[in-house]
């Protein structure tokens, strides 16, 4: 790919120590590798911790779950809980809901935004102002706030108990379109002035010159939108009328009594989330490649 | 901003009309209603909605306990802030360096990100309850004094900042991340080569250099905190002890979605729009000047 | 860019997949929305599934909307949309909101439209009159229960108490849970569940104090105050605030979030729904019984007490034809065999008499004795099952309590938002933030705000 000299070279900035390439010097004992990879434990540890004792919670007999002291080691019953959490949730048929609402709120919100961030970064055009603000006084609504007019709007659509009401309000909000501006903001002038003397148009230069730029973020706003439209609870429980139109977070928040009348399972619980978290955790371990892969792209 | 940009006529408009379109139907007209329910006494099943002009609004301005979830709202969305941005940069600083196993460190650290708001409540209820939480049983063994969450006031908002900053975490980490990786190698090999050390490029070079990243994300956090994360608190305290962590956002939710007391909540989410609109022209008249592009 | 065009394939191939229509019955479907989850939520459902089967006309459909606040939000959103289900399940605070709404089809027209005959009478009063208005029931009681008292026998043995005497009086509380922490049978005496409707509410009932003017509400929604901060209100909150300084009360949270303070034996005693006996029985891994709440003795009156859950309200906006379903399944839910599967299932009341007396003759009472607390203190009779045996009369017990205008029931508009108003100051207080006066005088403020806003919204 021919992009000129100036252009930002999206790269790891390194430590000096531990990797060879940089530095002649030899040093007797990689200090500062140690210490980056003790933080990093550290870090794992502080943020994953809810995440592992979420699964040891999902290990243990119910009586397990409050005993105290508590336990902070798997204990054996992970078959039979998950087993129980699998049949009671009835999770199967709704993976394929979730899958179709989380790609479609990902892939939806990211094309819209890429656009019209690039019609607002790239183009002077009459009313930009107004379409400026319009887009961006409302950078987030949050849903809890509008759910019940905009039941009333899915409603008047004809949109209730349909694919296009579970994902198109939960498209709704500008902040990524204002990470696209940020993004589209950093990179250097020259580009564009290089493209153009090209002779490259403007949808050319989006394809062939932001979008292979804008990989690492694409890669993140596609985790994130998809654990975003994969968690949401509220929405498609108020906007789905029949069984199988529901989605995975639901059928774990049916399994917990809300009640108050019942004691909760929480192991099986537990089990549960953690089935639901494999497809996110499978998204992240996926678009890890991309962030790799941004960075090759653009060294060569 | 940009000195070069393309000419065309009709093709910047062909481009924001799927996002303004969504912007209307979605936005707009969602808060157009609001603002006339806010206007309206209306019971739940509809039928004779009431004008009452301003009554919803001064019933709010003149209720103390309105005020103080708008402190509460101040304090939340502040300490999930700067906590949640903070502690992603240095993460993602962190994860940032070429070392081995960064694929697992990186997974690992966004992985807790996938976890359902809801879920992540419980789980925090399981850390932090009085009786049986891990976080309790812990600093028994530290001090005596008693976090009890459930009566203490101050104990149960840094709870909820402390889970709120957490389930934010992995999207901080995430486009720290992307943000890190733009940087130019050829400027930190100049700090390389002058013998700066790794924290001192990192604050250096780093942290300007992906400014527009980091007032994205204080943007988004704060909007985040103040006006859309109540899960932890909804699954959690319920805005108690007494009102100690009922914010503002979580007060609108509870009166309208679960009190239907439609016209108060109204008026309520009319009175957050109006923060959310003065907070983004704030941040992109001012904060923004202060960028580095 | 081939990652990208996949995952639109995928996609594409997931909507045809989600699209293909399902099989087509020529039953009627009616909508019932719920707010059960776990356990419960599956009993439901069998029940559902047993009527469909009965039958060859209608196919109920049952579906979880949530929890009870979200399911009657979801309704009105529904209602308003003029697409609602036939049935929902509203629980009993917003049972105000549901009389008013003009949005329903009260059971009492509903089955004599259809002329279906089902004997009011043999339900149990303190069930229906929570949800009669001029004589004439709106809604078909469901999932009933009532507060009572769970104790930890293996702590009562340890402190030297009989484990067969449940505390019957708060001084009984306070005198064994003192006993109890003194020999280390658990580290605090007591703790309650949903805070407002255990130690608020029904500790008005069961002394014979008036929680609102106007009969409770029950006589009107114009001008209704609450009367919680009178001399019973705040002796009872004080108390509690006092113990839970001492550590004999150890508050444990809203709802039921106080759970493992005593399934884990922290604390003793716990008054909590009496629907709770099911997951005790299979959870509770010590030997517990069960009691009627404490009470304060003279000069109050030993009353009844009231009854918590939800009932089944029928909503306008439907086909007529198909009502005949619901007033089908609503006759199916009467039966007393139902009403007693639903009890031995769930741990709810059976509410009609037939089926008490039913579960008498089959010594379901003397077999689960813990079972007959709640029937107990609800209509007034001593907690000990009598021993009735098939084709022979007992003698009929002595009541016990009384049933007085005060233990008939609430009816409040906003409740929701009033029990919120309560449980909040209550944390106040047992915080120590506030005495209870002042806690008390703050709620009702804020309460008759509330109730005023309703009366407002809700003018004929």
């Amino acid at each position: 790919m021919s992009t000129p000299a100036t252009v930002a070279r999206p790269r790891d900035f390194l430590v000096a120590v531990g990797t060879g390439e940089q530095t002649r010097r030899r040093r007797p004992f990689p200090w500062g590798t140690l210490i980056v990879h003790a933080l990093l434990l550290v870090s794992v540890v502080v943020i994953a911790f809810p995440l592992y004792y979420c699964f040891i919670l999902s290990t243990q007999t119910v009586d397990q779950v409050i005993e105290k002291p508590p336990l902070l080691l798997p204990s054996t019953h992970a078959i039979e809980n998950y087993a129980e959490a699998w049949r009671k949730s009835k999770m199967g048929r709704l993976l394929v809901n979730s899958a179709i609402v989380a790609v479609s709120v990902a892939l939806g919100k990211i094309s819209i935004s890429m656009l019209s961030a690039f019609a607002i970064v790239y183009f002077h055009f009459r009313g930009k102002t107004l379409v400026f603000w319009m887009i961006f006084v409302t950078l987030m609504l949050p849903v809890p706030v509008r759910i019940l007019p905009t039941y009333e709007v899915v409603g008047n659509l004809g949109w209730i108990n349909t694919y296009m009401g579970l994902t198109v309000p939960l498209m709704a909000s500008a902040t990524a379109t204002f990470l696209f501006r940020q993004f589209y903001l950093t990179v250097p002038d020259e580009l564009c002035e290089a493209a153009q003397l090209d002779g490259c148009g403007p949808m050319r230069f989006l394809w062939k010159f932001l979008l292979p730029l804008s990989w690492a973020n694409i890669a993140a706003l596609f985790v994130v939108l998809f654990i975003y439209g994969w968690n949401e609870y509220f929405w498609p429980l108020l906007v789905t009328n029949t069984a199988d139109m529901r989605t995975v977070i639901i059928a774990i928040e049916n399994i917990i009594p809300r009640s108050g009348t019942e004691l909760p399972i929480w192991n099986v619980i537990m089990a549960a989330s953690m089935m639901a978290l494999l497809p996110p955790v499978a998204v992240i371990v996926f678009m890890q490649r991309w962030f790799v892969k941004g960075l090759i792209e653009s060294e060569k | 901003m940009k000195r070069t940009v393309f000419k065309n006529r009709w093709l910047p408009y062909l481009l924001v009309v799927p996002q303004v379109l969504v912007t209307l139907v979605f936005f707009f007209w969602p808060a157009g209603k609001s603002l006339y329910l806010s206007l309206f006494r209306s019971p739940p099943f509809g039928g004779r909605d009431l004008f009452v002009g301003l009554d919803n609004f001064t019933a709010l301005l003149t209720d103390a306990q309105y005020y103080d979830s708008v402190i509460n709202s101040f304090i939340f969305a502040g300490g999930v802030t700067s906590l949640s941005v903070v502690v992603g940069l240095v993460v993602a600083g962190l994860a940032n360096q070429k070392i081995r196993g960064l694929a697992i460190y990186r997974t690992m650290l966004l992985w807790p990100y996938g976890i359902a708001p809801a879920i992540a409540g419980i789980i925090f209820l399981f850390i932090f309850h009085p009786s049986y939480g891990v976080l309790p049983y812990f600093l028994s063994f530290v001090t005596s004094y008693e976090f009890n969450w459930l009566l203490k006031g101050w104990v149960a908002m840094a709870l909820v900042i402390v889970a709120t900053a957490w389930t934010h975490l992995g999207y901080n980490i995430a486009f720290f991340l992307a943000g890190l990786q733009a940087i130019p190698s050829s400027l930190l090999e100049a700090a390389n080569v002058d013998g700066a050390g790794p924290v001192r490029r990192f604050t250096a070079i780093a942290v300007p250099l992906i400014s527009p990243v980091t007032f994205y994300l204080v943007v988004v956090n704060m909007v985040f905190a103040f006006f859309g994360s109540f899960g932890v608190i909804h699954a959690v305290t319920r805005g108690g002890p007494g009102h100690a962590t009922e914010i503002m956002v979580y007060k609108t939710w509870n009166d309208g979605f679960i009190g239907l007391n439609l016209g108060s909540s109204a008026a309520q989410s009319v009175i957050l729009m109006a923060l959310v609109i003065a907070l983004t022209v704030l941040q992109f008249r001012f904060a923004e000047k202060r960028v580095t592009y | 860019m081939n990652v990208l065009r996949g995952a639109f394939v995928v996609l594409g191939a997931l909507a045809v997949l989600a699209a293909t229509p399902a099989v087509s019955f020529a039953k009627t479907d009616i909508h019932f929305w719920h707010a059960l989850s776990g356990q419960l939520g599956e009993a439901l459902e069998a029940q559902a599934k047993e009527f469909n089967a009965s039958q060859s006309d209608y196919e109920v459909k049952p579906l979880r909307k949530g929890s009870y606040s979200e399911t009657m939000t979801a309704a009105i959103a529904a209602y308003r949309q003029k697409n609602p289900p036939h049935i929902v399940q509203v629980f009993e605070v917003g049972t105000q909101t549901m009389m008013l709404s003009g949005a329903i089809y009260p059971v009492y027209e509903l089955m004599q439209q259809h002329e279906i005959r089902i004997n009011w009478d043999d339900f149990i009063k303190p069930v229906v009159g929570y949800y009669t208005k001029d004589g004439k029931l709106y809604s078909m009681p469901y999932n009933s229960s009532t507060p009572i008292l769970y104790y930890n026998k293996t702590a009562f043995k340890k402190a030297g108490l009989d484990p067969e005497k449940p505390p019957k009086t708060w001084q009984d509380v306070e005198a064994f849970s003192k006993k109890i922490m003194g020999t280390g049978g658990a580290k605090c005496g007591f703790t309650t569940a949903w805070p407002s409707w255990v130690q608020v509410e029904n500790m008005h009932a069961t002394h014979d104090q008036p929680f609102a003017t106007k009969a409770n509400g029950f006589g009107g929604v114009e001008g209704v105050e609450l009367l919680i901060n009178r001399e019973f209100g705040v002796k009872h909150i004080g108390q509690l605030a006092k113990w839970q300084k001492e550590g004999i009360f150890s508050y444990g949270g809203r709802a039921g979030v106080a759970d493992p303070k005593f399934v884990n034996g922290e604390c003793a005693i716990y008054m909590h729904s009496s629907a709770l006996i099911g997951s005790f029985t299979k959870n509770v891994k010590f030997d517990w019984g069960t009691g009627g709440l404490p009470h304060w003795g003279a000069p109050y009156k030993k009353a009844t007490s009231i009854i918590g859950g939800a009932t089944l309200w029928i909503l306008k906006g439907k086909p007529q034809p198909e009502y005949r379903g619901v007033a089908k399944f609503l006759e199916f839910l009467a039966k007393p065999e139902n009403q007693m599967a639903w009890h031995v299932n769930t741990g709810y009341l059976a509410v009609s008499n037939t089926a008490v007396r039913n579960l008498e003759q089959g010594y379901h009472f003397v077999k689960n004795p813990k079972q007959y607390t709640a029937f107990a203190q609800l209509t007034g009779l001593p907690p000990t099952p009598p021993a009735a045996m098939a084709g022979k009369k007992a003698a009929p017990a002595k009541p016990e309590r009384v049933s007085t205008p005060n233990s008939q029931g609430l009816r409040l508009g906003n409740f929701v938002q009033i029990r919120d108003a309560i449980e909040a100051e209550l944390e106040n207080v047992f915080g120590g933030k506030k005495t209870a006066k002042q806690g008390l005088d703050d709620a009702v403020a804020r309460s008759n705000n509330l109730l005023k806003e309703f009366a407002a919204t809700h003018k004929p």
